[in-house]
């Protein structure tokens, strides 16, 4: 991080013109939007546009663009976990619970029903 | 007894504690609205239809607008600290304030036209998340006034004692500001657009 007020005052020019980006980028979303495109392609173009600007506000505001090593590390390791928390979704696609085992009677019912005769 | 390492850095990290404790604070912060974003996408494909044009998009890109405002005025009122200028540093965090104070009463209105159509979380998937998520997100903002307000008032004081500890204090709360406005910066295409 500066120090230097040279330095400073030259990033406030570098905030100004990320504040007016963001604007720009919200502006873009919400026009985007208004144009009702395919709903894949809409969601694509949100969450880039979201990234972007998210990465912007990260890396000036948040200063990680220039930030040291035990941030980035601890930052890293939230990323890992963070993408798994995204993906954990995934895993109910092999859920079994509540959906009928081929092979197999459907019911308790219908299992005794059988076994009777 | 003086607490060290909370102006000068530490020489095996090269942050003073608290940097790397805001940050690690933010990290668990992010697994926190990690998991309701992970809940979102098993809410939303799981759902048969998923509702469109529920929300006010104008009102949402307002409050977008002013979260972003609140953001500039933020890392502003951090380098007037580093330019050595105190006033303009409490102009910029009062600016910051008000600007948090008009987005909670953007969200009142806009809580308060779903209530009163009885509308609430209860209502279906789609609110129950809304609501959720972006409650939780008041809840940060209303956290944020918190601190501001005390480095506004009380707070201030230590800037005439330790100016070096009051800047990083700010930067510090400019930190968790900014991550509310991230937040914030996926929230409103996912709830209000898509």
């Amino acid at each position: 991080m500066h120090s230097d007020p040279a330095e400073i005052k030259k990033s406030v020019r570098t905030y100004l013109m990320i504040g007016a980006a963001l604007y720009v980028g919200t502006v873009i979303t919400v026009a985007v939007n208004q144009v009702h495109l395919a709903v894949p392609f809409a969601i694509t173009v949100a969450l880039v546009i979201a990234t972007v600007k998210g990465s912007m506000v990260a890396s000036v505001f948040m200063h990680l663009s220039h930030e040291k090593k035990w941030i980035y590390g601890s930052l890293v390791l939230t990323a890992l976990f963070f993408v798994v928390l995204i993906f954990v979704p995934l895993l109910t696609l092999n859920d079994t619970f509540g959906k009928a085992i081929e092979g197999k009677p459907a019911s308790h019912a219908e299992h005794m029903q059988h076994t009777e005769h | 007894m003086e607490i060290p390492y909370i102006v000068e850095p530490r020489a095996d990290t090269g942050l003073a504690n608290g940097k790397l404790g805001i940050w690690l604070f933010l990290a668990s912060e992010v697994m926190l609205f990690g998991a309701l974003f992970s809940t979102y996408i098993i809410l939303r494909s799981g759902a048969q239809e998923w509702p469109h044009g529920e929300l006010n998009v104008w009102l949402g890109m307002i409050n977008t607008f002013i979260l972003i405002g609140s953001s500039v005025t933020m890392v502003m009122a951090w380098a007037s600290l580093k330019l050595n200028d105190f006033g303009k540093h409490r102009l910029y965090l009062i600016a910051t304030f008000l600007l948090a104070g008009v987005f909670l009463v953007n969200k009142y209105f806009e809580y308060a036209s779903h209530f009163a159509k009885g509308e609430g979380p209860w209502h279906n998937t789609f609110l129950a998340i809304y609501f959720t998520m972006t409650g939780l997100h008041a809840l940060h903002i209303i956290g944020g006034m918190i601190v501001m307000g005390y480095f506004i008032g009380p707070g201030a004081k230590l800037w005439k004692k330790t100016p070096e500890q009051f800047t990083n204090r700010i930067e510090y709360t400019g930190l968790y500001w900014h991550f509310v406005d991230l937040v914030w910066i996926f929230l409103f295409p996912i709830l209000y657009l898509l």
